[in-house]
């Protein structure tokens, strides 16, 4: 039996043409299902310098990207058969501190994972991320930004990848895509990086303490959620490509 | 990574069209670009658009000890952020020069001048002061990142809210903005800064250089003024030697854009506070243009989880569980710990095998 407690408003915004509908005060007392992912927003091509840009909004939380490649790497930093990734990640106060370097070692092992850098020996490619707003689900945020920076650069990948963000509560609840306020009240906090073609983990990032049973949960709750968010990126490619295609 | 060098022909053809009177853009010698003010979801967080260029900036508040020299004034901090984004020249971490220079401008124009009032930034007088942070990320590099990040810093600054501080007694609270409302800084003046490019030694100038322009040019002016015409800082760059009447003319020129841009400023900010107070939600999604080809938004989507509760349990039967067993740590003496007791010795030298060594 679920019970829900939605409040509706409709919002007409003179100069966009869609009406949207957004419900909020979502509220579930039935152990995991009826989860949502909040509201996405993609924007490619933002910036002119970097060679591909995007800007990756949920809910809240929103990232910018910027990447440059292949480019001319040096030499103390070359691998003589495969392009050298490098991953930036810029918190929005302060200098970058060892949680910035821990979250740019998940997004460059999962890039690197799905990157064809064979065809691009000795060079470098280069992803910076700039975090925006910070409202929970940073991790995934940060890796859809990245694969979409990454297709904006037209680099060859043999699969795209999306990350998801999940929160465990202590009622043991399963809550995708958390916001901050749900991530302090949670036990526990797994994110995973899902490929796009076997629906396969990528990389996983936990903190917390949680079971078996509830890792293998979170996973195939994970799985059902990124084949919305690789929609989402099909949607926005095909949309961008409408005009030329 | 490095940056791609100007080419001959290219300087040659732009400095023939600055004799000429054209720009690459169009643009007349006094023009500005396009700027664009747009806001994020808390306060303090504000993004400007000069043309391409675009650059970020944050506000936030911190209460320490004040410095000892001056007990009961607050401490401003700026710091520009180069960020690699921007400009495939731009390295993480070192302090380039030009670094050094934009730092030290964004000081000079802000702090020197005083238009924040610091002494209301006092909490308790020697003990604690509210130290106001400001981070500038350059996210685009088209040119005249200083005047961008001025405009960003000024209009964060007159954006942020801070937290509102009662005193009674010996006791201090600091409330949260969900028990009493922020309170805004007190800013005095608004200063803006505003670059002139100088070619062919000061025979040419033009205002709001971009990127091509910047790196074909002889020098840099740079006024800062408010929109009362009180000059806050001026700073010539590049060696160039500049007649008193070029210096008087120039600041002429900067009053007249920093009022129309001291206008924008303000016409951005009472409409950021129109919409705020009306309720809507000024996040991200609402700031994104929809009208754009490469950008898509979709609403909240729920998630079907029809079959997760057996698919994880078929996962969990068929796989093993891990070892129940492990081994619990020793500690043998104070100050040292052991897990576990290894194994046997496999390399097999004893004193058998001493003998066959020859």
């Amino acid at each position: 039996m679920t019970h829900f407690y939605t409040k509706c408003f409709l919002i007409e915004q003179p100069d966009h043409f869609m009406i949207k509908i957004r419900v909020s005060n979502w509220q579930t007392v039935c152990k995991s299902t009826d989860i949502s992912l909040r509201e996405f927003g993609c924007e490619q091509n933002l910036l002119s310098r970097p060679d591909g840009s995007a800007s990756f909004i949920q809910g809240d939380t929103s990232v910018l990207a910027g990447m440059y490649g292949p480019a001319e790497v040096k030499v103390s930093k070359e691998i003589y058969d495969r392009a050298t990734l490098e991953v930036l990640i810029q918190p929005k106060v302060g200098l970058p501190s060892v949680r910035e370097r821990s979250q740019e070692q998940c997004v460059r092992e999962t890039c690197e994972a799905s990157l064809l850098s064979f065809l691009h020996p000795r060079s470098s490619l280069t992803l910076i991320l700039q975090v925006v707003h910070n409202d929970g689900s940073l991790l995934s945020c940060l890796l859809n930004a990245a694969c979409m920076a990454l297709m904006d650069a037209g680099l060859p990948m043999s699969c795209l990848f999306c990350g998801v963000t999940c929160a465990i509560n202590s009622d043991g609840q399963i809550i995708t895509d958390p916001t901050v306020a749900q991530e302090k009240e949670s036990r526990a906090i797994l994110t995973f990086a899902i490929d796009s073609t076997d629906h396969k983990v990528l990389m996983s990032s936990t903190q917390g303490s949680f079971s078996v049973y509830e890792l293998q949960q979170c996973i195939a709750v994970c799985q059902k959620a990124s084949e919305k968010i690789f929609l989402f990126y099909r949607d926005s490619v095909q949309r961008r490509y409408s005009k030329t295609l | 990574m490095k940056d791609t060098p100007l080419s001959n022909c290219e300087r040659d053809f732009l400095l023939k069209a600055i004799e000429e009177k054209k720009r690459l853009d169009g643009r007349q010698t006094y023009d500005y670009r396009n700027i664009k003010i747009t806001f994020g979801t808390d306060y303090g967080c504000c993004f400007v658009d000069l043309g391409k260029t675009r650059v970020m900036a944050q506000v936030s508040c911190e209460l320490v000890a004040p410095k000892e020299t001056r007990p009961n004034e607050g401490i401003l901090f700026f710091n520009i952020e180069l960020s690699p984004m921007a400009s495939p020249a731009f390295e993480p971490g070192r302090q380039s020069e030009l670094s050094v220079k934009l730092n030290r401008q964004l000081e000079r124009c802000f702090r020197n001048s005083k238009c924040i009032d610091t002494e209301s930034l006092c909490v308790v007088s020697g003990e604690k002061v509210w130290q106001i942070r400001v981070d500038v990320h350059t996210l685009n590099h088209d040119g005249n990142l200083m005047d961008a990040a001025s405009i960003a810093a000024i209009t964060a600054l007159c954006h942020f809210r801070r937290p509102d501080v009662s005193i009674q007694g010996e006791e201090i609270t600091v409330y949260t903005p969900e028990e009493r409302d922020p309170i805004p800084l007190s800013i005095y003046h608004m200063p803006i800064s505003v670059s002139f490019s100088f070619f062919q030694q000061g025979t040419y100038l033009l205002v709001d250089p971009c990127e091509r322009e910047e790196r074909v040019m002889d020098g840099l002016l740079m006024i800062a003024m408010n929109k009362h015409r009180e000059i806050c800082s001026i700073q010539s760059s590049g060696g160039i030697m500049l007649l008193k009447e070029q210096v008087l003319r120039c600041s002429k020129i900067a009053s007249v854009k920093v009022s129309e841009i001291t206008e924008l400023i303000s016409k951005a900010l009472e409409n950021d506070k129109k919409a705020r107070k009306a309720g809507e939600r000024c996040g991200f999604a609402e700031s994104m243009p929809q009208e754009r080809i490469t950008a898509l938004k979709m609403d909240e989507t729920p998630v079907e989880m029809k079959n997760v509760t057996e698919k994880a349990e078929d996962i969990v039967k068929k796989y093993e569980a891990p070892p129940q067993s492990v081994p619990s740590p020793l500690v043998p003496a104070p100050g040292v710990g052991q897990v576990g007791q290894g194994q046997q010795n496999s390399w097999g030298l004893e004193e058998e095998d001493g003998e066959k060594i020859d």
